[in-house]
């Protein structure tokens, strides 16, 4: 509690799957509020796994994490679940699209189901929805169905739903894994225009250590965690 | 909106188990209240076995003993009743008309009944059905016989056919000097009117001139069917029962406690509808098992939903945990599930009873030309209603059960799920 610009702070924190070896174990972590950090390390080194917690996907040990000046672990399950609809934009490493709805209802669920993220749109949902998708090159997919797409193109999909209604912040879990070369520099354009205007925290998750320089500051997974053996 | 939104698409996206589902729902529906359907037309039809008839009149006894003598056909009746009681009665003010019944004669196990034209006119069965000659005309000649349509159909008869009629029932004292002639075959009721065999109330007495000791006549002392047609007027004595249409519905009850109390000779009235009702309290085994097997259906039924619609929800634990991720509450949830339940077994319901109303409209004529059986198309009546109810009642509690166990599941596992 000593920093006030601190967005994520991590003190001690470890954590296990039930009652596996720890996955983390991480003495100290801090991303102050506006910060675009780049994490890396190798795979199975436990980036998703710190998302989920970050984002009260996963239950930390109370007094371990503070996210948004909340004390994660002390939250209730439905506490977790409204501090991350309200402030929190999540592109999941595994898009987790809901199959029925087309790509247009799938980028504006969550402003639709969340006031608090709808109330900071500018404009309408519908026009907001097709200027992000206009953005990410998808807006002719906008009536498609998800499970018709592309695997880059659900990715795009996940990706317009985090930023939709600019969250404090943002976390990307390998958010442009599946894309080419181009698409990856619209989408960082549009991600960073959108940290900017809306002062938004990124914690950006990437194997691609050649887009770490975009970034404030890369952060190495393995250098901060005692766990990883 | 969102919510309604969501559950229609999500329904409209598995449209094959949701059909499935509404489908499986339809028909435990439809067996619920169709066997609910079977089991009050039943009642109905046996409680109609006679239509339009006020009262049945017999000599003094039990209301069951009258009802199965006279309409069923079994037993026979204590007494007689005379034919001057019978005239009395038959031009009473308030009666309208009647129907003789003289009964105690028999052909090769066919009770055979002495009756006169009021029997053709006015007997009605289910639902105020007249009766109605298949092939001939009505018996009007002392020798006359119509068959029941069951009589004509067992004993292979056919119309010209000579018989002969049997004193008591089925004794060896066959009254064959009488030679009886089938005039008439009636068309099928499904009532026990099909399994009799009707002459005149002239032909009954006919049949037992010479026999008033009660014996065979002596040799020399029987009276050839000659003679008979030769009398000018052939006296009938007594009657055995009768069958009465008051002039006014609201004179029913008065005539009965009139009759019961009748001076010259002791009365028994019963109305029919009633006394019917009354009997099939009595014999209604096979409304006890309709009600068992009703039951069960309800059960089976009931528990094949809530299995359909916890499956098809538990299939979609994964799509919940994304809700979730995304800020849906748990009252969301809740209430996606609930409504997508409620929304599946009130389609079925609906379906269901659509099923059955359609299934009527097709076997009706069938389950009544085949089984005598009438089931009414009508509203759905309290106990149904009841029934398709707390199918729609269970079918949102059903959803309720998956929502909790979606969010009770840590949000992470549920994000693991596969699709
Ligand atoms: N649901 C789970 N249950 C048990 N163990 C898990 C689960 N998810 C991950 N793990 C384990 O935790 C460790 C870290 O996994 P995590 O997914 O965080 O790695 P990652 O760094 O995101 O890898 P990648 O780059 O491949 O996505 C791995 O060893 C993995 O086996
Ligand atoms: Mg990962």
């Amino acid at each position: 509690m000593t920093d006030d610009t601190a967005c994520i702070r991590a003190t001690a924190l470890t954590f296990s799957y039930g009652k596996g070896p720890n996955v983390l174990d991480i003495p100290e972590m801090t991303i102050r509020s506006g910060e675009r950090v780049f994490l890396h390390g190798p795979s199975g080194s436990g980036k998703t796994t710190l998302l989920g917690l970050v984002a009260g996907v996963l239950k930390p040990t109370p007094g371990s994490l503070e996210v948004l000046g909340k004390d994660v672990g002390a939250l209730s399950s439905p506490a977790r679940d409204r501090l991350r609809a309200s402030h929190i934009g999540y592109v999941f490493q595994m898009f987790n699209l809901i199959p029925y709805l087309n790509v247009r209802d799938n980028i504006a669920l969550p402003v639709r189901i969340n006031a608090d993220r709808r109330r900071r749109l500018d404009g309408p949902v519908d026009e907001a929805v097709t200027e992000a998708a206009a953005h990410l090159g998808i807006e002719h997919l906008l009536t498609e169905k998800v499970t018709r797409l592309s695997v880059g193109q659900q990715q795009r999909v996940a990706a317009a739903r985090a930023i939709l209604g600019s969250p404090e912040l943002i976390i990307a879990d390998e958010p442009t894994s599946a894309l080419d070369a181009d698409r990856r520099h619209a989408f960082l354009e549009l991600l960073f225009k959108n940290v900017e205007q809306s002062g938004s925290t990124l914690l950006f998750v990437s194997h691609d250590m050649g887009l770490a320089d975009q970034f404030d500051r890369p952060l190495s997974l393995p250098e901060l965690n005692r766990a990883s053996a | 909106m969102l919510i309604l939104n969501l559950a229609r698409q999500s329904l409209t996206n598995r449209i094959l188990t949701t059909s499935l589902t509404a489908l499986s729902i339809a028909f435990s529906v439809a067996l619920l209240v169709g066997v609910e359907n079977v089991r009050t037309g039943m009642r109905e039809s046996f409680s109609n076995t006679v239509s339009g008839t006020d009262l049945i009149v017999g000599s003094r006894g039990g209301t069951i003993q009258l009802l199965l003598y006279s309409v069923f056909g079994m037993g026979s009746p204590v007494a007689n009743i005379s034919y001057e009681t019978w005239k009395e009665w038959d031009e009473h003010s308030a009666v309208s008309w009647t129907i003789p019944y003289a009964l105690g004669d028999s052909h090769r196990g066919f009770r055979v009944i002495g009756t006169n034209e009021s029997f053709y006119e006015r007997y009605k069965y289910r639902g105020g059905q007249s009766l109605a000659l298949a092939e001939g005309r009505e018996a009007g000649g002392v020798f006359d016989v119509v068959l029941g349509a069951e009589v004509a159909a067992r004993l292979g008869y056919a119309l010209g056919e000579n018989i002969a009629v049997t004193h008591g029932m089925g004794g060896f004292m066959d009254h064959d000097q009488m030679p009886f002639e089938v005039v008439g075959i009636l068309d099928r009721t499904f009532t026990p009117v099909d399994r009799a065999i009707y002459v005149t109330l002239e032909g009954i007495s006919a049949i037992h001139m010479g026999w008033e000791t009660g014996a065979p006549p002596m040799m020399g002392e029987e009276v050839a069917p000659e003679e008979v047609l030769a009398m000018e007027e052939i006296p009938v004595t007594q009657i055995t029962s009768f069958f009465l249409g008051a002039e006014s519905r609201a004179f029913t009850l008065q005539l009965q406690r009139d009759i019961s109390t009748n001076e010259e000779e002791p009365l028994t009235a019963v109305i029919p509808g009633v006394a019917l009702a009354e009997m099939w309290r009595g014999i209604g085994y096979a409304e006890d098992g309709l009600r068992v097997i009703s039951g069960f259906v309800v059960l089976v039924g009931i528990l094949g939903m809530l299995v359909s619609i916890y499956t098809s929800l538990d299939a979609r634990r994964r799509e919940m945990a994304i809700l979730r991720a995304l800020g849906a509450g748990p009252r969301r949830i809740v209430s996606l599930l609930v409504l997508e339940a409620g929304l599946l077994s009130a389609i079925g319901a609906f379906l269901g009873v659509l099923f059955v109303y359609g299934g009527l409209t097709v076997l009706q004529p069938w389950l009544e030309g085949r089984f005598g059986l009438q089931i009414p198309i009508q509203m759905l009546d309290t106990t149904q209603m009841i029934y398709v109810g707390a199918v729609v009642v269970l079918g949102f509690v059903a959803g309720l059960v998956p929502a909790i166990k979606a969010y009770r599941t840590a949000l992470h596992d549920g994000l693991s799920v596969r699709v």
